[in-house]
């Protein structure tokens, strides 16, 4: 009983967290359940009027984007030969992967029948951009389980088929490139087609392009802040000399991306709905201000970018940035065609944070169990192992 | 060009015949309701003192078709955008397209369909006028070829000046559509829309994507062109370390 006890004590802070994660899984079990016998209707606050929410804005576009890391990555270390970065490319393919895991069960629960979605392999449209869409996520998370299989022959010592898929690691990154630059890109494509729906500070005929910069940028932040999270919750330190010029690269794409963003409004004549300070000009400020134009000015300074907190911050807002940026081509853009406010119902909420959640969860698993940093498996250390 | 609707808002009396046909033809349920909805087809609403019927436009090159992933939207040649639900996985993209708001989802359904008017397809390619023009006592909806309908609306404009609004509503809008309208009052006040691009919004997709097979080949051409390159640099700098002994590189 006592030692129990004592155990129970010191494993106080896993044992929390363990109980949210159990609390937002049920949550997550129970709404699935309601999706799929009282319909999306029950769930949802999606109407007729606005077809599209949170699943789509949040958990497909920002699913996808923030996995944008993986083909950065691979593109640096395998194709642009940049060895130095080899220590972060696993955690990045890992986070790549469960970003795609994390798209296909928010497409499971959002399409009205999802045990049809195999008609997209059946029935094709070539001039549809979803059908292009489909085929990306299909092909991508392929290649990522590929990329990323090595990782798991070694942890079984399978030898064999890891140097199988070595050596032909550079075909495979070229073909996720491709896959990515194309995939990201079209979640832009996919709004080209409303432009009588959305606003004039979003809407753009280079979206496919400012989707595709912003993702890279984003996909970079999200590298440094998932090395800042395994700091945190694994007790790494900090590869600031790779993080450093990592952020770099950052600032190059985020700048990019916001010159266009500028080009895309003054050609749309949409400067003047920031004047009057609407609910579009207000979302977009906050939006472009925080998300690109701040994290671009600290991240320019290499004191700043040296310094592993101000460093985390701006990436922090540099992925803040690009989630707001995707909700408000999503939701907020589109809000005022509609004619109606969306606001995402608590049980959609909880699948994206139940989503949220079982990522990180088994993040944390793959980092206890496989080589995905370079000193091997993590464990918390600080908790001795007792009993049995 | 095929067939088509011509709505006169100047004579519709609003009586609801068109509604109640469309329901009994396609076997929704009887109750009319104000909106569409993926049971209501067509529906006529007042605004201004008119009587403005809600209805599928029919693109010429539908938003719709374009856009969806499993082809479940085409354009017959007849003139009916029609929808086959059995192939439909419900990604709802032709809802979030539609530049005219017209395919409704069955929010309420554990297994759901798209509802839409699919301007009596059966009945169109048996040569029978669509059951809402069939049944309007008004002669308000019309069903004919298009190109007739098109000189059915030129001619009651000219006719009578003043007494309509000088445009055809569907001649020009997202490339032109097999549903006409034409009213005495200007249709932005009927709840239409009128910020629409005359060019088929699906135009701007096809401009990107089919141009995916050459950007593939330059981009995966760049790409390894990119990996040879810093790996032949890596070889060269290692046979010179050999040779030199020392690697001196400046």
């Amino acid at each position: 009983m006592n030692s129990t006890a004592t155990l129970a004590s010191r494993r106080f802070r896993p044992g929390f967290w363990t109980a949210v994660f159990v609390v937002t899984f049920l949550a997550f079990a129970i709404v699935t359940v309601l999706r799929f016998t009282k319909g999306l209707g029950a769930v949802t606050n999606l109407s007729d009027q606005f077809p599209w929410g949170l699943w789509i804005g949040f958990d497909l576009l920002c699913g996808v984007g923030l996995a944008a890391g993986a083909f950065t990555l691979t593109a640096i270390v395998h194709l642009f030969n940049l060895k130095r970065f080899e220590p972060i490319v696993r955690p990045t393919l890992l986070t790549g992967f469960l970003g795609y895991g994390f798209v296909i069960v928010a497409l499971l629960l959002d399409l009205g029948q999802p045990w049809r979605i195999w008609h997209a392999m059946v029935y094709w449209n070539p001039h549809s951009v979803m059908f292009e869409v489909a085929w990306c996520v299909m092909l991508y998370t392929t290649v990522l389980a590929l990329e990323f299989s090595p990782i798991v022959f070694e942890r079984f010592g399978l030898h064999a088929p890891a140097r199988l898929i070595h050596k032909f690691i550079t075909p495979l990154v070229v073909l996720g490139v491709i896959l990515s630059t194309l995939h990201q890109s079209s979640l832009g494509t996919v709004y080209l087609i409303v432009p009588s729906k959305l606003h004039s500070l979003w809407y753009s005929p280079l979206l496919p392009l400012h989707f595709y910069i912003s993702a890279i940028g984003a996909g970079i932040g999200m590298v440094i802040l998932e090395s800042y999270l395994s700091k945190r919750a694994f007790g790494r330190h900090l590869e600031m000399d790779l993080l450093e010029p990592l952020a770099r690269g950052m600032v190059v794409a985020l700048g990019i991306y916001g010159l266009m963003r500028i080009q895309a409004i003054y050609r749309n004549h949409a400067f003047g709905t920031l004047l009057d300070f609407g609910y579009e000009g207000r979302m977009f400020l906050l939006e472009f201000v925080m998300g690109v134009i701040l994290p671009v000015v600290l991240m320019s300074f290499r004191r700043l970018r040296s310094n592993p907190d101000w460093l985390v911050g701006g990436a922090f807002l540099a992925v803040m940035g690009f989630v707001m940026n995707r909700l408000n081509v999503s939701i907020t853009g589109m809000e005022a065609a509609s004619g109606i406010r969306y606001i995402p119902s608590a049980m959609e909420i909880i699948v994206s944070v139940g989503l949220v959640a079982t990522g990180m969860a088994v993040f944390a698993f793959a980092v206890r169990n496989l080589r995905i940093f370079p000193e091997g498996p993590v464990t918390e250390s600080q908790v001795p192992e007792e009993g049995a | 060009m095929g067939m088509g609707l011509l709505i006169d808002a100047t004579r519709c009396i609003g009586c609801g015949a068109c509604s109640s046909a469309c329901k009994e033809q396609n076997k929704l349920p009887a109750k009319v309701e104000e909106v569409l909805t993926a049971y209501t087809w067509t529906t006529v609403q007042e605004r201004e003192g008119l009587n403005v019927r809600r209805l599928c436009m029919h693109c010429e090159v539908p938003t719709c078709a374009s856009v969806c992933p499993v082809a479940a939207l085409k354009k017959t040649p007849e003139g009916p955008v029609v929808y086959d639900s059995e192939r439909c996985m419900g990604c709802r993209y032709c809802m979030m397209a539609c530049p005219y708001e017209i395919p409704k989802y069955q929010w309420d359904r554990p297994v759901p369909v798209i509802g839409k008017c699919i301007m009596c397809a059966g009945r169109v390619k048996d040569g029978q006028p669509t059951a809402c023009a069939a049944a309007c006592p008004a002669e308000a909806t019309t069903f004919g070829k298009k190109e007739d309908l098109i000189w059915e609306a030129r001619t009651r404009i000219r006719s009578k000046p003043g007494a309509y609004v000088d445009h055809i509503y569907g001649l020009a809008e997202t490339g032109g559509t097999s549903v006409l309208m034409i009213s005495n009052v200007p249709f932005e006040k009927l709840g239409m829309k009128t910020n629409l691009p005359s060019d088929p919004p699906a135009q701007r997709t096809w401009q990107v994507l089919s141009n995916i097979p050459n950007f593939v080949g330059v981009w995966g051409a760049f790409l390894f062109g990119v990996h040879w390159i810093t790996a032949r640099r890596d070889d060269v700098a290692k046979a010179e370390h050999h040779t030199n002994g020392r690697g001196d590189r400046s």
